[in-house]
């Protein structure tokens, strides 16, 4: 996994809520038995209409923003818990997706590759939305080491948290099974006292 | 220290912790599907790292199978490569793989319970967010990433912080014709989408203990919907008796022990929870969802309300439905019986109940899903099949089907489907379809009469 450790960049604002996996990836895309190319069909039917046409009133489509944050409504990432989602924002070019709530599995998906979710305040979120929307060439920081994200040249700034664990596997570009294969002595002497496991099926 | 039904089960998994980290949780149970898998196989692949515990993964083909004949090869090329790669993945690793076309292939939340694979007690994960179903038997349960897949496969184990603990409860008697999809829709559209986000919850109170396994089962589902990471209910004498004698399931004297170690598992009394909703039967309701995620839901003798918010009417834009309006007479063209969350024998039991005798309105198209090939051989030997065919539905085969479109069974463009699944995401049944939630009798009576009708006025 690629290390994490600050990163500034203009910033897209995609300003709806409960923004679900199936928008962020379409189920007909997941037949693929690799990573790649789920970038191509990130937001599709929000990119494009049914029959291919660009639908140049999605936010991606506008060139007026451009970057490799994603500021995006509360409650993001609900839904399916495929990492086709994660991958998808990522292989579109993403590193940071900012919002002021992200369901569970989504968060930990992007954890997993890579990509940093910022949750940050209702205001906050608020004040980055009408700033991108007045200035769209504002400039994102994050510092994942100090934990904070700020607006540039402006004294907007909110620190946020994120597992400690994970954090250091961000900063490292570990991942979870180097930490799980190194415990197999652990894992093999609770297997053996366990009373309550059921081991065949 | 009182505990709760998911302390005890959590506890007695936990292999380790990391020091201000999260902890290291035993994972009893690891099924797979074609769609989440393959990537986590090939990681392990590229890394060198053998699968540590083969026996503890049950494989099926459920979400991009076919749902008319089975015993073809696949046309769609992807399609098919996709099922040829997790074959070819369970062979290589000795994993036991319900193929298509096997007698016990069915989607991995039907197959998994009706098998006797889900028991009490048990830590059970899925790359599927709707894992959530196993929690109807005590068991915590739930949906995990594919980077997870492949530390389950390397570890038998996961990475996790404990959630916090939610308790719904839910007490009184449930009127006639509120299903138990009724009462989850219900406790969505009260609390909202986010409101387990962060806890694991549980689902107590005499609604739940007087429901069958199944109808615990479509509850459970539905906890991802509201947030939650899973959702349990208490194993009681309900649990015990549907499990014995299921083909995986403990015998003699082994089951005898393991229900011992069951009946200690209900939460304490008094033991404290993080969060907690109470609801009362009696304001249960037949619902229905009007907008794109399952927290939009009313009774279905209510109007749309009139919120003043940009997400709400995107939402109402896309289905083509009016603030303050009501869905009675809505024409509906499609009706889907099926998904994780209600294709048990149970839910076609009470569809073909409404719909002997009578038939489907001309303009409908009704899909009929089963969720497992037991299931479906259930319904024949059962005779519902014959009621289905006399009234012109069509009964297909297993699997998830119009859930997720992600095979051949795809929702036009901006046509409705009233659907027993789980979510009324944009485009999640195809392209610009419109989906409404709702239990197997409203979609039932929603097929025969070609539009939304209110069930409560045959009910009372």
């Amino acid at each position: 996994m690629e290390k994490f450790t600050t990163f500034q960049s203009r910033a897209i604002p995609l300003d709806i809520e409960n923004i679900d996996t199936d928008q962020i990836i379409p189920a007909r895309f997941l037949k693929a038995t690799d990573k790649q190319g789920f970038g191509d069909n990130v937001f599709r039917d929000w990119r494009y209409s049914k029959n291919g046409d660009l639908n140049e009133d999605f936010v991606l489509n506008d060139t007026t923003y451009i970057g490799s944050i994603l500021v995006a409504g509360d409650n993001f990432g609900c839904g399916s818990s495929r990492e086709h989602a994660a991958w998808a924002l990522a292989g579109y070019g993403f590193r940071v997706i900012v919002s002021s709530f992200f369901a569970d599995i989504f968060k930990g998906n992007a954890l997993n590759n890579g990509l940093l979710p910022i949750q940050v305040s209702p205001a906050f979120l608020k004040a980055l939305f009408t700033q991108l929307k007045a200035n769209p060439e504002t400039i994102i920081s994050v510092d994942l080491e100090a934990q904070t994200i700020a607006i540039k040249d402006s004294n907007l700034i909110e620190s946020f948290d994120i597992d400690p664990y994970k954090k250091t596997c961000l900063l490292n570009g570990y991942d979870d099974i180097d930490y799980l294969l190194s415990k197999k002595d652990e894992i093999l002497a609770f297997e053996a006292k366990s009373q309550h496991i059921a081991i065949e099926h | 220290m009182k505990k709760t039904l998911f302390d005890k089960v959590w506890d007695a998994h936990v292999v380790d912790a990391i020091e201000n980290g999260p902890q290291i949780l035993y994972i009893d149970k690891h099924l797979i599907h074609e769609v989440t898998s393959p990537q986590a196989f090939n990681e392990l692949e590229d890394r060198n790292i053998p699968i540590f515990r083969p026996d503890q993964i049950v494989a099926t083909a459920d979400h991009n199978t076919p749902t008319l004949n089975q015993h073809l090869p696949i046309q769609d090329t992807l399609s098919r490569h996709q099922l040829e790669q997790l074959s070819k993945n369970c062979t290589k690793n000795g994993i036991t793989l319900f193929e298509l076309g096997h007698k016990y292939n069915g989607i991995v939340h039907v197959m998994a319970p009706e098998l006797g694979i889900t028991q009490p007690g048990m830590t059970i994960v899925c790359g599927d967010s709707h894992t959530s179903t196993h929690g109807a038997f005590g068991t915590i349960a739930f949906g995990i990433g594919t980077s997870q897949v492949a530390q389950v496969f390397a570890s038998q184990c996961l990475l996790l912080t404990k959630p916090k603990s939610l308790r719904v409860t839910v007490n009184g008697k449930l009127k006639p014709g509120v299903l138990p999809k009724d009462v989850i829709l219900y406790i969505i559209s009260k609390i909202g989408t986010n409101a387990g986000t962060g806890y694991f919850c549980e689902y107590a109170g005499d609604v739940f203990e007087n429901m069958s396994m199944e109808g615990r089962m479509t509850v459970c589902n539905m906890s991802i919907e509201m947030g939650a990471r899973g959702g349990m209910i208490a194993p009681d004498q309900t649990t015990f008796d549907y499990v014995k004698e299921r083909e995986f399931a403990p015998k003699g004297d082994d089951f005898d022990k393991k229900v011992a170690y069951w009946k200690t598992l209900p939460t304490d009394d008094g033991a404290v929870f993080d969060k907690e909703y109470n609801f009362d039967a009696a304001d249960i309701e037949p619902m229905v969802t009007y907008g794109t995620n399952p927290g939009m839901g009313i009774k279905i003798s209510e109007n749309i309300p009139a919120l003043d918010d940009a997400s709400f009417e995107k939402s109402l834009k896309y289905m083509d439905f009016k603030k303050g309006e009501s869905l009675i007479n809505k024409p509906i063209n499609y009706v889907f019986i099926g998904s994780c969350t209600n294709s048990r024998i149970e839910d076609f039991r009470i569809a073909a109940q409404y719909i002997k005798g009578k038939h489907k309105a001309p303009n409908v198209t009704a899909w009929l899903v089963p969720g497992s090939k037991l299931v479906e051989s259930q319904i024949i030997e059962e005779g519902l099949k014959d009621i289905f065919l006399e009234a012109g539905f069509e009964l297909r085969q297993p699997g998830c089907s119009a859930c997720l479109a992600m095979n051949d069974d795809k929702i036009p463009q901006n046509e409705y489907c009233v659907s027993t699944s789980n979510r009324n995401f944009e485009g999640r049944q195809g392209q610009g379809a419109r989906t409404i939630l709702a239990s197997p009798l409203v979609a039932a009576a929603t097929a025969v009469e070609g539009k939304i009708i209110d069930i409560t006025k045959q009910l009372n």
